[in-house]
């Protein structure tokens, strides 16, 4: 990945410890760096990560520090500040590293990994790679005595962490505690890489001394002996409060500057993957002059997370969930080039290459399901047979093929051993069709809700919209909306303290001016 | 009427149809099956201005309307909420949550550990679930004491201070509607209306100078005028205690809602308690009261309303809509809990089926008016250990 990176024409890469952001007229200039070399720009993205005035604790130790030992942000923090933004602090943890030659493996369950394997990618081959497993094992009734004899020697209960921790990632001793009545917990030992000996232990994250997670790690079956390479530690760290953000990354008070991963009050790994690449495809659409560009809730996740961060804000280090997405039936894995590759098109992210693939592809899928809307399958004994094989009902007349694919218990490749004429199809496009078919229904009912969200989502509010004066706003409406600048009705309508009646008077308004603008009736 | 020349400049229908609301009711109810929604407040103001149909000068004045309505609404929503209804709505809101929670934990976090939820296992669930809004559906009827009035009879031995009471609670509200001779001649019926519910108050008049109710009518035919009762207000006297009198009505009104009046308590020598007659009687109420003194009869206006309407209390002229629009919202969460069954009976995989429970979560949130997804990313949290 980092030769990738060195080798991408026309970026350069320069390695330096960015101290303070240069803002003149509420618009970015440029970064000065520790040594006190300052590199201009048009616009900046932050991407801090946990090291943002970061600072480590474990046990009754704490220092300013980042993962990894490497420096903390400091300064940048202080001069993010003095520009105007507000941070809150939050706080993460990850468990201990142990040496894999002192693991028991025949104690745990191995874990392999997935047989077929998927990409990210909708257009390089699936490349089969030799599969490391990963091993489960269990904590008992004296681990969590050792957790319980020391928690006054943890931070956490000691009161030394003040930020607040997700809740889908708890330390041992926060799980201990809050499900007391849980004899165990499951713990997943994973290799940290193909070329280390180091083995991540999942589930175990903490913030005790040392000897407490030494003593705990050895009451666990398969870990009797096992040595620590790296303690577990808790890190606490800045984030920029993101509801002074707008949809694009960008943030309200301050022109051309971006953040966007922890820095913004999320987790880490994909949703901090999300906020980059958005973030990176607006700063540079703002460097050549163009409209931003943002992915709806009914678009992409990326586009409820963000919309979460900017609209709602957070109060713990926010996890993507699917459960925070109205519109999962159709945000699916299977068809993300089919949201998302038209979108990337326009802005000239996919190249002509990969959009004609996306075009074949679709373009068969279409015609398939259309095709099994018009072929019939006969009532013959070839059919009746099969059904029977199926656990399906006989057919009384000749039927649609799609009809056959709507029956839960019929797949697509049980109709392709008929001998009927069938056009040969990848597997993933056959799936696609599948997919299609079988959940129309349901696909059909949050498409009818994606249309009227979408109605509300295309009324755009201006950011210069004085909303004091707006007559018939309740205060705290009016408050919200002045403070978070929506850029649209729907946006506004999912700010807390915003009530369909102020929705109401909101539409209203826009259309007084409307009018006015048109030269009135 | 074609747009553009109705007043929102859209095309609407208008329903003329017979008074009463029996009749309004079901065209109601025909059109909401039929996916009609009720209008928002202002909305046909709102159209017709966004339509072009209302000028400019008359913007604000929709903005005013929009409002008042709204703020009107959320008096009535929250007067109804204070009830019964509204804690059985969200708890049954609770419930469904709890099963959305239990599958999005498993779809959002496979690897962990999570107590198995089988798929019969919801079903069944679930089905209690649309169990419990029938009975909520059904608790809804109170329509009808609005309507008709709340049966009521007031029962007691002689000068125990019935008429006292029935007097008290006229003076008291001040709103008596009629004054009309009983069913026979014997009963003197009174209508009045208790907190916005309308109370058919039976005195037993001909009664008031003999000196055994149950003598006096035969037991049948006592019996008979008891069956009827909706309520049963019995009055007994704090001096005298209980009586053997007493016992016999009674084990006559066993089973009927009744609340029970102890009533005289300004008077120095009583001899009874509330924890002395709620130990012969079963579960009913009993209230200490001074109908000549009016002492207690705020309390026996909240019991009357608690207990016969399980606190759906409304004001009398926001009934129709609210009771619809309310059950309405209970029927679509049924319809939708009816639709996991169907869904898992067919083999949709969880992902799917949960989008019709957070359906039903949701219209049952138009009810309780709580609906936000942090709630469900809380409950999840809550109920589950999860996390790397």
């Amino acid at each position: 990945m980092k030769k990738t990176l060195e080798s991408q024409i026309n970026l350069d890469i320069k390695q330096l410890l960015v101290e303070e952001i240069i803002v003149e007229q509420e618009k970015v200039t440029g970064v000065v760096t520790q040594i006190g070399a300052i590199f201009t720009a048009k616009a900046i993205i932050v991407t801090t990560g946990t090291y943002l005035k970061g600072r480590i604790i474990i046990g009754s130790v704490h220092y300013p520090g980042g993962p990894n030992s490497q420096f903390p942000a400091v300064n940048l923090s202080d001069s993010l500040r003095k520009l105007g933004l507000e941070l809150g602090r939050f706080k993460t943890g990850t468990p201990a590293r142990v040496d894999q030659r002192s693991v028991d493996f025949s104690k745990m369950t191995i874990q392999p990994g997935d047989q077929r394997v998927h990409n990210f990618s909708f257009i390089s081959p699936v490349k089969q790679r030799d599969q490391v497993p990963c091993w489960l094992t269990y904590t008992n009734e004296t681990t969590h005595q050792i957790i319980r004899d020391n928690l006054h020697r943890s931070p956490l209960y000691a009161g030394i962490i003040e930020g607040i921790g997700p809740r889908y990632c708890p330390s041992i001793e926060d799980k201990v505690v809050r499900f007391a009545d849980k004899l165990q917990h499951q713990i997943f030992i994973e290799p940290e890489g193909l070329d280390t000996y180091e083995m991540y232990v999942q589930g175990m994250s903490t913030s005790l001394p040392p000897d407490v997670q030494l003593l705990m790690l050895r009451s666990i079956p398969g870990l009797e002996n096992v040595e620590i390479m790296r303690p577990g530690y808790a890190i606490e760290y800045d984030y920029v409060v993101p509801t002074q953000l707008k949809p694009s990354l960008e943030c309200k008070q301050i022109k051309g500057l971006y953040t966007a991963g922890q820095i913004n009050g999320t987790s880490g790994y994909e949703e901090a993957a999300a906020q980059g690449i958005i973030a990176g495809i607006n700063a540079a659409l703002q460097v050549k002059g163009k409209e931003p560009f943002t992915l709806k809730r009914s678009e992409a996740y990326i586009g409820v997370l963000i919309d979460d961060l900017v609209t709602k804000g957070t109060n713990e280090p926010y996890r993507l969930m699917t459960a925070r997405a109205e519109y999962r039936l159709l945000l699916r894995q299977d068809n993300a080039d089919h949201r998302l590759t038209e979108l990337g098109y326009k802005i000239g992210l996919v190249t002509e290459e990969r959009y004609k693939k996306y075009n074949i592809k679709w373009d068969l899928i279409n015609k398939e399901i259309e095709r099994l809307k018009s072929l019939i399958i006969p009532n013959n004994d070839e059919t009746a047979n099969l059904l029977i094989k199926l656990d399906s009902s006989e057919l009384s007349q000749p039927t649609p093929a799609i009809n056959l694919v709507r029956r839960p218990e019929v797949g697509i490749k049980d109709l392709r051993q008929l001998s009927i004429d069938f056009t040969p199809l990848q597997d993933e496009i056959i799936e696609e069709v599948e997919i299609e078919i079988k959940y129309e229904g349901y696909i059909k009912k949050q498409l009818a809700q994606v249309e009227r969200f979408e109605k509300l989502e295309g009324r755009k509010l201006s950011e210069d919209i004085n909303y004091n004066e707006i007559k018939g706003l309740s205060a705290e409406a009016a408050q919200k909306l002045a403070r978070f600048l929506p850029t649209s009705i729907g946006q506004a309508s999912r700010i807390s303290g915003v009530s369909p009646a102020d929705i109401s008077v909101l539409l209203i308004w826009l259309e007084q001016q409307r009018r006015k603008t048109s030269g009135g009736e | 009427m074609r747009g553009p020349k109705s007043f929102t400049a859209e095309d609407v229908v208008e329903i003329s149809c017979h008074g009463g609301i029996v009749p309004l009711n079901r065209v109601l109810k025909t059109v909401l099956n039929q996916g009609a929604r009720f209008a928002e407040a202002g909305e046909f103001s709102k159209r017709a201005f966004i339509n072009g149909r209302l000028d400019l000068a008359q913007a604000e004045s929709i903005i005013d309307l929009i409002r008042s309505k709204t703020e009107a609404g959320a008096k009535i929503a929250i007067s109804q909420l204070g009830g019964k209804l509204s804690k059985r709505v969200s708890a049954l809101q609770s419930d469904v949550l709890g099963q959305l929670a239990k599958i999005e934990a498993i779809i959002d976090f496979p690897e962990d550990d999570l107590p198995e939820a089988t798929l019969d296992e919801m079903s069944l669930c679930t089905a209690e679930l649309i169990n419990e809004i029938n009975k909520i559906l059904e608790s809804a009827e109170s329509g009808k004491i609005y309507r008709e009035g709340l049966q009521t009879i007031i029962v007691g031995k002689p000068n125990v201070g019935k008429s006292s009471l029935l007097n008290a609670l006229l003076k008291e509200q001040r709103a008596i509607v009629t004054d009309i001779p009983g069913t026979t001649r014997d009963v003197i019926e009174e209508v009045l209306n208790i907190r916005g519910v309308p109370l058919k108050i039976m005195d037993t008049a001909g009664l008031r100078e003999t000196q055994d109710l149950v003598e006096q009518l035969g037991v049948e035919r006592t019996r008979k005028f008891l069956d009827q009762a909706e309520l049963i207000l019995m009055v007994v006297d704090a001096i005298t205690g209980i009586s053997e009198e007493d016992k016999n009505i009674i084990k006559l009104i066993k089973g009927k809602k009744t609340i029970f009046l102890i009533n005289k308590i300004d008077l120095e020598a009583r001899k009874v308690t509330a924890e002395e007659i709620q130990e012969i009687i079963d579960g009913n109420p009993v209230l200490e009261i001074s109908a000549k003194n009016e002492i207690g009869l705020d309390k026996l206006e909240q019991t009357i309303l608690e207990l016969v309407l399980e606190g759906k209390v409304t004001a009398a002229d926001n009934i129709l809509v609210s009771n619809t629009r309310h059950k309405h919202a209970l029927e679509r969460a049924a319809f939708h809990l009816s639709e996991v069954i169907k869904g898992i009976r067919d083999g949709i995989p969880p992902d799917l089926v949960s989008i019709d429970i957070k359906s039903a979560w949701e219209i049952l949130g138009e009810i309780t008016g709580n609906n936000v997804t942090e709630d469900l990313i809380d409950r999840i949290f809550a109920d589950f250990c999860i996390g790397k």
